[in-house]
């Protein structure tokens, strides 16, 4: 019964109401929140669905990031050109870093996506007239809102205000197409692959198209997602696309749970917020965030999705009974 | 065409550079042949041997020899981390999938770089080099450091004797056999738990080494860590992880490419290192020297 409530509306009508019962603090926290639980989610999709351990992922969220900021800042684009390219191009590159990906397994298939990641990182980094190098690029502008003034309630709203509802129907719009993607035949066959590749492969799977495919999947939502923080954070830097970018995402999918659909988005969640939490009274949060990683794998290793899903499985057991 | 001698300085440099790199790469790439495990804060433990070394030679004072003390006592002290590590926490997680060990060792990425911080702080710390190096000499045109021909020569009689330990020693017929069949060395009787703690306390020492004698070179600063590590897997990557001579090949390789790559694409010779390691990975995923993966 749980499983046919439609979440991702339920969620987004909850969230909806953020903005008007918050502070400004609560609607930065959230538009956060909603974009980094769009990354984890796309990396899920691999991690979770496919089994594929990707330690680069932040390059597919860097290259949307710097498209959809170059677009718009450099050329002068409108958000509505410059978001779906964002995702596009993601995802060109995951297809094509994909390809040589997928013909490696486990530890190598890690190492491959971690070598392009950093080539993308290497690239943002150096290539001075288009990415700004070093620096980055600063001041990436807010879409052009001026048309939510014609929807009633929404007019008095903060320019900060107003693009987390557009973030939030984006992000919604994006995590509603993945669930469907893990719920269709090609999702399942995904999970086909993830159990054991070499029955998949027996019974006529072409499971490196299917692999690469889900790569390419993933990449478009880390690209959406990367156009979206680039906004949200004024600016988009190399650092979007370094390796501990990566593994911060990772950390998110483990810590909510990769073996269930929510788990990103909830691991992205709590993460934010004791974030914003413990770095309110000290400086040490890699330190917090470390020990919480060793814990969790050695307590909780399917995430608090997985910890949560199992608790309630134990109490309707008891209750049944 | 650039002077020969100036092509030379650039040699020799990039081979300092890659001496270095090797001795920390040649502790990640034995722990990886071992323990399967890609240990990501092996650059953590690098730093730790940086620092270490430098808080020695503050409470010892300057001198030829307090340097030498120093440096292995930090390499022992990291070694000590390593093991403690291991036995542990780490031994807990071998049947578990690699990315959780992944995650782990990220985890540990993270906790060293904040206990550095708080012990000792986040400004740049250096060490002088030991006063019987401090000399230089002149070869073609060039001016090298005794210091840089120390190392330039540490680095061969490592690999000599990271050779030996495993070609003419009990203890390494027994890595080698660890190597190829872990499980049935455990059937034969063998404590193969043991080993791997030793395997890993000589890796985390190779690495707090290394960490150790770059400090009259480099200066320490936080984030050194994660820079390395990227640096030490291309290296293992290239050479073959798990192979000895592979990762002394992919350090030497690794220090030309980027001492000559700089002068070809001055901006872009990082970005050709890691297209290196990628076309290797790509054509020849276990590397240049090594062996492909049994399992």
């Amino acid at each position: 019964m749980i499983n046919r409530i439609p979440w991702v509306l339920v969620i987004f009508l909850v969230a909806l109401w953020v903005p008007w019962y918050g502070s400004r603090f609560y609607t930065f926290l959230a538009t956060d929140i909603a974009i980094l639980a769009l990354f984890a989610l796309s990396l899920n999709l691999l991690l979770g669905y496919t089994g594929l351990v990707s330690f680069g992922h932040a390059a597919y969220f860097g290259i949307g990031a710097y498209t959809s900021a170059i677009l718009m800042k450099t050329h002068g684009m409108p958000f509505a050109v410059s978001f779906p390219a964002a995702g596009l191009m993601a995802a060109a590159f995951a297809l094509v870093f994909g390809y040589f990906c997928v013909r490696l397994t486990k530890i190598y298939f890690a190492m491959l996506t971690l070598a392009f990641a950093q080539i993308v990182w290497a690239i943002c980094f150096k290539w001075n007239d288009v990415t700004g190098g070093e620096q980055g690029m600063p001041n990436v502008p807010y879409p052009d809102m001026s048309w939510m003034a014609a929807i009633p309630g929404l007019g008095g709203l903060r320019l900060g205000d107003q693009f987390y509802l557009l973030v939030l129907v984006l992000v919604a719009l994006a995590v509603a197409a993945l669930r469907r993607i893990v719920s269709s035949p090609f999702g399942r066959m995904l999970t086909v692959i993830r159990e054991n590749p070499e029955r998949a492969e027996f019974i006529g799977i072409n499971v490196r198209r299917y692999q690469l495919a889900a790569f390419a999947v993933a990449g478009f939502f880390a690209g959406l997602a990367g156009a979206l923080f680039g906004i949200f954070n004024r600016g988009v830097f190399p650092d979007f696309a370094y390796w501990t970018k990566s593994a911060e995402v990772l950390i998110m999918t483990i810590l909510g749970g990769m073996g269930h659909f929510w788990g990103p988005a909830v691991g992205a969640m709590v993460l934010t917020l004791l974030n914003q939490q413990i770095t309110s009274y000290t400086e040490y949060w890699p330190l917090i965030l470390g020990s919480i990683l060793v814990i969790l794998l050695f307590g909780f290793p399917g995430g608090i999705v997985g910890a949560l899903v199992a608790a309630g499985r134990r109490l309707t057991r008891r209750g049944n009974a | 065409m650039p002077e020969p001698a100036f092509l030379f300085g650039q040699f020799v440099g990039g081979l300092t550079a890659a001496m270095f790199l090797f001795m920390i790469a040649a502790g990640l790439s034995l722990i990886f042949g071992v323990l399967r495990i890609l240990n990501f804060a092996h650059g953590s433990f690098y730093m730790f041997g940086a620092y270490l070394a430098w808080q020695f030679m503050r409470w010892l004072g300057p001198g030829t020899e307090y340097f030498w003390l120093a440096a292995l006592g930090a390499a022992t002290g990291v070694a000590m981390i390593g093991v403690a590590i291991e036995r542990l926490l780490l031994c807990r997680l071998y049947r578990r999938e690699e990315l959780y060990q992944l995650l782990f060792t990220y985890g540990f990425v993270l906790i060293l770089a904040d206990i550095a911080k708080i012990v000792w702080g986040t400004q740049q710390l250096s060490v002088s080099r030991p006063p019987s190096l401090s000399g230089s000499f002149e070869i073609f045109g060039t001016t090298v450091p005794h210091y840089n021909l120390f190392i330039i020569l540490l680095g061969p009689s490592i690999a000599l004797a990271l050779w030996l330990l495993m070609h003419r020693t009990g203890v390494g017929r027994l890595i080698r056999a660890a190597v190829l069949d872990r499980e049935m060395l455990g059937a034969l009787g063998a404590n193969v738990g043991g080993l791997y703690t030793i395997m890993f306390g000589v890796g985390s020492f190779l690495a707090g080494l290394g960490g150790a004698l770059v400090t009259p070179v480099k200066s320490i600063i936080p984030g050194m860590d994660v820079e390395v590590i990227v640096e030490v897997f291309i290296i293992v990557v290239i050479g073959g992880l798990g192979s000895l001579w592979g990762t002394f090949l992919g350090a030497f390789v690794f220090g030309q490419v980027l001492a000559f790559g700089i002068l070809i694409m001055p901006r872009f010779s990082i970005f050709s290192v890691f297209a290196l390691m990628a076309i290797i990975l790509i054509w020849r995923p276990w590397g240049l020297l090594g062996r492909p993966l049994s399992r």
